[in-house]
């Protein structure tokens, strides 16, 4: 027997609610993790781009530095680096929701060392 | 030659090295050193006789990546902050002699032959400056212009004899010697050395110095005594066409690297050391390591070579035996070692630990830690012996 057209409609809704919420839990770490992201950026990335992000070997890390740049494509740089530069993936230490916190939170300018968002 | 020992009768107000006596002991500074603390923006200065900290000089700016200069009285440490700070310490008085922000983003410096310049080696704007020991003031600049309106990023300044410098613009794949035998008219030579130098260092007669390529496997080599032969490329295919690791730290370069008529390269993006007769400036052997290696320290004597690695294997540090050819020791300091400094005559060394927040000292001989200090985040530990040494 076939469920009522409304049904199927309040359940398509439901889980795409739930969808939207797991994966908003996702994207954002748990505030531990979040503190330890926060200090590799700060000390591991910043060896290249500087404990303060303001760039070293490489380019600067600032909200102003990264504002034109498509959020997909500086994931992906994250995650997998940019060969023929000095930049190295950096997949093994973190997902990609959370390489995705990163480049979100250096656009909005990045939390202090020690801090979650 | 003897590092000059000198007399200060330092006031009391300001003493913070004697103990506050009326009539102060006067003391030498051939066993002081800095040590980085660069989350606070301070320096520890510290004695390696007694192994503790005698003061804390605050306000230097960001000191992520700082890099410490002696005058050769070693008396004061020039201290250039990744933000372009120059800061003239004194380390008898344990306060700021002069402070100036000359860029906007700085890798490191050094002090000419004659003790009378102070050179800072830049990011942006990409370039040398040249100032006066005592004074900072600015007497000239060198921008690493390589192609009309393009600079580049200047990495491994070395100091030569005949008042010149060496250095590698990482952009431009070139070397660069600048003689400064009159301060304000600098003259360059360029060279072309190889795909994007990450740094460099001379060795400890001032003849060669050797850049790291990031972009090639080998190092470009400049004989300063036959400039006319140009640059050689050394260790070519030291990875053979093999895919190198991803590389998240640099390695460092410099004049410690060379001891006993060889010199010990960190391999880029290799788990391996790299060993080559300074004669022939031919590979004689490779080393496997725990990770990539970062700095490839010689003991003063020549006999061991200690080894610190890069994020995330930087909890370790090896120890090689130059006769064996071989690993003879692994230690673990504590988290996040970033760098190692041998007392000068090599008794001891000085292990930082970032995020530990100590600095231990070991005795080489038994490899067992023989003392910890306490310190906020420390990175560079630097001897006032550098002042005394070509190519530091």
């Amino acid at each position: 027997m076939k469920p009522p057209p409304l049904l199927v409609h309040v359940a398509v809704l439901l889980g795409a609610a739930f969808a939207a919420a797991y994966a908003a839990a996702a994207a954002d770490p748990q505030p531990t993790r979040q503190r330890e992201l926060v200090s590799m950026v700060r000390q591991d990335c910043g060896s290249c781009h500087g404990l303060t992000l303001a760039g070293g070997l490489g380019p600067a890390l600032l909200p102003h530095a990264l504002a034109e740049k498509p959020v997909d494509s500086m994931v992906a740089t994250v995650m997998n680096g940019r060969p023929g530069t000095a930049m190295p993936g950096w997949s093994r230490f973190m997902s990609e929701p959370e390489a995705e916190w990163v480049v979100r939170e250096l656009m909005r300018g990045f939390p202090a060392a020690g801090e979650a968002r | 030659m003897k590092l000059a020992r000198l007399l200060f009768a330092v006031p009391c107000a300001a003493l913070l090295l004697a103990g506050c006596a009326s009539n102060p002991a006067p003391r030498g500074t051939g066993d002081l050193g800095l040590i980085i603390e660069r989350a606070n923006g301070q320096v520890a200065v510290v004695s390696h006789t007694t192994r503790e900290r005698l003061a804390t000089v605050p306000g230097l700016g960001d000191l992520s990546h700082a890099h410490v200069t002696y005058s050769r009285d070693g008396r004061y440490g020039y201290v250039f902050g990744r933000d372009g700070g120059l800061t003239k310490v004194d380390l008898l008085r344990a306060r700021i002699d002069r402070r100036i922000i000359q860029a906007g983003n700085s890798i490191g410096g050094s002090i000419s032959q004659d003790g009378r310049l102070v050179v800072a080696q830049n990011y942006d704007p990409g370039g040398i400056k040249v100032f006066d020991a005592d004074t900072l003031e600015q007497l000239s600049e060198v921008p690493a212009e390589y192609a009309p309106g393009q600079r580049a990023k200047v990495v491994g300044l070395a100091d030569l004899p005949g008042q010149r410098f060496a250095y590698a613009l990482f952009e431009a794949g070139e070397i660069w010697v600048t003689d400064l035998s009159d301060p304000r008219k600098p003259r360059t030579q360029r060279f072309t050395a190889g795909r994007q130098p990450y740094d460099a260092l001379v060795t400890p007669d001032g003849r060669h110095f050797i850049a790291g390529l990031f972009g090639e496997d080998g190092l470009a080599m400049l004989d300063i005594w036959h400039k006319e032969r140009g640059v050689q490329k050394i260790l070519a295919g030291y990875g053979k066409g093999e895919e190198a690791l991803p590389v998240y730290k640099m390695p460092h370069l410099r004049g410690w690297a060379v001891a006993g008529g060889h010199a010990y390269l960190p391999a880029i993006g290799r788990h391996e050391v790299l060993v080559v007769d300074t004669r022939t400036w031919q590979e004689v052997a490779r080393i496997p390591v725990h990770s990539q290696p970062v700095f490839v320290m010689a003991r003063p004597d020549g006999r061991q070579v200690w080894v610190n690695f890069a994020f995330p294997d930087n909890a370790k540090v090896q120890v090689i035996d130059t006769q064996e050819r071989r690993v003879i020791d692994t230690l673990e300091p504590g988290r996040a070692v970033l760098h190692m400094e041998f007392t000068p005559r090599g008794e001891a060394v000085w292990v930082s630990s970032r995020d530990d927040n100590k600095v231990v000292v070991y005795d080489t001989e038994t490899r067992k830690p023989v003392a910890e200090l306490p310190a906020a985040h420390p990175s560079g530990i630097f001897f006032t012996s550098r002042a005394v040494r070509i190519g530091f």
